[in-house]
């Protein structure tokens, strides 16, 4: 770099530490564990996400902490996150006390995204299991938005209990959808269940998308991987069109901090959307579910 | 750039006169080891030094770094970038600024970090060359820092009674400009300083029993092997190892409040892949569960990733991790285990 370029005299006057001031204007639970909220940037600004993306939500005093966001970038003004409250942790508790009004700090977005561009004009097939479903209602709702630019779409949602099910009330609306495709399955039924019941794997055999021009977006907890994406390559979905998501310890974003490396991958920078091909590079250094897949 | 030449009488009368360009720090001796500190008069120097605790890192990449103040209510934050001083670090092993040329590259690399690139911008290196090896634990030549290349302003070498000066910045230059003292190299300087090189490389050799190459290979090959297992075995997870290295860059974020509960600062701080919780999230998930998988990923952050992501090793033979461990866990015995073990197969 120049030293004497303006870009680098840039560089050298801002820090890339320091959070945007934002506003919660919206905050409900859908769980006993799992809170919504729709944030606001100072002065409306628009945060400049694309799908998979993350923040790190800045509380002072607490600390950071990596969330994704759940929220399209075709929403405008405003964007989502839904976080789950780990008892005994710092930051989720105090996120979770978060609500309308309370101000936080947000710096990013940070990562890379799942590839629309590839994406496009392909059938899309959706595997969410558990908090899968957090970054991935973002895609959701993209294509739902902009749904001429894809082919076929089949979403497969898996919960533990129907009470585990996030955004229930859209949910219920994309059941509803005639150009779309929707499979929802619980661990465990409660008597008004009415739906599938068994592992979210059992949805993948009957998925009738043609495989070479299907794009699957995997994300879920790493054990649900390893059975996941065994099923789809059995579908015969070529491994570079397979799309997961990794959770990581993304501490300062900006891939240098070390917490969220992979052998010599930043998760933070690099990711954290990966293809299949790209995980298999990484193998040993992966989470065992990740990259062993149960064939 | 050009070479100088300065009397070894005459190095007091120019430390004097860098004075003024700034706070200098360079190494002394401290009970029965070194460590850089700030120097004031010349003769509180040692010169002649076995790598000091910490690499002089602690003065570009601080332990602890403020980032910027803040109110909690009402939210509000300060200035994030403090103007920072000139100063000088004087003495410094090969080794060492080998070590400052790794952290240049990761800290430029988009997002670049303005803290660090702020502190280097104020930065001034006279090194100082190594005629001998310093002690057993060092593995300069293994990977080629016992000569220099390049990342200083000026580079020291003893010629005998004088000093050779290589100057190599605009830097380098202004600090000797002007110096009656300091001499054009003549003939017979450079005939010294020749001689003195070619003593020096007799004295050092690969201290791997491999080339780098082979090296590489060995560490392509060597991600699963038992090598790890022991090492992990015997590491107590006390971190120094990560704590003490050149080129150990990984930091945690805290925030630290005052009393009356709404100001507060955030630094970051150093932070230590050795450490049990680096690699585990909210939720409980471990993403590096072992000492052995710590301990690869440290030798690994060194030997092969860096390779693959700034084409450059990461480890500068300095030797501190193997002086400091608890558990007598050598560098250069892992390396040779991977190798023999390479030619086993």
């Amino acid at each position: 770099m120049n030293h004497t370029d303006q870009a680098f005299q840039e560089i050298l006057k801002t820090s890339p530490y320091k959070p945007m001031k934002a506003k919660v204007v919206r905050a409900h639970k859908y769980t006993e564990h799992e809170k919504f909220f729709r944030i606001e940037l100072d002065g409306k600004k628009e945060l400049g996400h694309a799908p998979g993306q993350f923040v790190q939500v800045s509380l002072f005093g607490q600390g950071e902490a990596p969330i994704s966001i759940c929220s399209s970038p075709t929403q405008k003004g405003s964007f989502d996150l839904t976080v789950r409250r780990i008892p005994g942790g710092v930051m989720t508790p105090a996120i979770h006390a978060l609500e309308a009004g309370s101000v936080l700090g947000i710096r990013g977005p940070f990562g890379n995204a799942f590839p629309l561009d590839k994406m496009h004009g392909n059938n899309i097939l959706i595997v969410a299991g558990g908090l899968g479903i957090v970054p991935l209602r973002s895609l959701i709702n993209y294509i739902l938005d902009k749904r001429k630019d894809f082919g076929e779409v089949q979403i497969l949602l898996g919960c533990k209990t129907p009470k585990d099910m996030l955004f229930g009330d859209e949910v219920a609306q994309w059941q509803k959808r005639a150009d779309i495709k929707f499979n929802c399955t619980v661990d465990k039924a409660d008597p008004d269940w009415k739906g599938n019941v068994g592992l979210i794997t059992s949805l993948i055999p009957g998925v009738t998308l043609s495989p070479k021009q299907t794009y699957a977006v995997v994300v879920g907890p790493p054990i649900m991987y390893k059975f996941v994406i065994g099923e789809l390559l059995k579908k015969g979905i070529p491994e570079h069109q397979i799309v997961v998501s990794l959770e990581r310890k993304m501490k300062c974003g900006l891939g240098k901090c070390g917490h969220c490396q992979i052998r010599s991958v930043y998760v933070c920078q690099c990711g954290p959307v990966f293809t299949f091909e790209q995980l298999k590079e990484m193998e040993g250094e992966c989470h065992e579910g990740e990259c062993h897949v149960k064939a | 750039m050009k070479y100088a030449v300065i009397d070894k009488g005459e190095l007091g009368r120019w430390f004097d006169s860098l004075k003024e360009k700034g706070k200098i720090y360079g190494p002394k001796k401290k009970e029965n080891a070194f460590v850089f500190r700030q120097v004031k008069e010349f003769e509180e120097m040692s010169l002649l030094y076995t790598p000091t605790i910490l690499p002089p890192k602690k003065y570009y990449f601080p332990q602890k770094e403020f980032l910027f103040k803040f109110k909690i209510d009402p939210f509000s934050t300060g200035k994030a970038i403090k103007e920072f001083e000139e100063f000088i670090l004087f003495g410094v092993h090969t080794c060492d600024i080998a070590g400052i040329q790794c952290m240049d590259v990761v800290f430029n690399e988009k997002p670049a970090d303005p803290n660090y690139l702020n502190r280097k911008e104020k930065m001034t290196i006279i090194g100082i060359e190594c005629m001998d090896y310093c002690d057993k634990y060092a593995s300069c030549a293994a990977v080629g820092t016992h000569v220099y290349k390049g990342g200083y302003d000026i580079m020291l070498t003893d010629i005998g009674d004088s000093y050779a000066m290589h100057i190599n910045s605009e830097k380098g230059e202004n600090l000797v400009a002007g110096k009656k003292y300091i001499r054009e190299m003549t003939e017979a300087d450079r005939e010294k300083f020749n001689k003195a090189f070619e003593e020096k490389l007799k004295k050092f050799h690969n201290e791997f029993e491999g080339e780098l190459k082979e090296v590489d290979e060995s560490f392509d090959k060597g991600f699963s092997s038992p090598v790890w297992k022991d090492v992990g075995d015997r590491c107590v997870g006390c971190t120094n190892c990560t704590a003490v290295c050149p080129t150990c860059y990984c930091f945690d974020v805290v925030d630290e409040v005052s009393l009356n509960l709404n100001d507060g600062s955030r630094y970051r701080v150093w932070n230590y892949c050795q450490m049990d919780d680096f690699a585990k999230v909210a939720t409980g998930e471990d993403f590096r569960q072992g000492r052995d998988a710590r301990q690869r990923h440290r030798y690994f952050r060194k030997f092969k990733y860096s390779v693959q992501k700034y084409n450059k090793y990461f480890c500068t033979g300095c030797g501190r991790c193997t002086r400091t461990c608890m558990a007598k866990i050598s560098l250069v015995e892992t390396v040779n285990s991977l190798l023999a073990e390479r030619r086993g197969k």
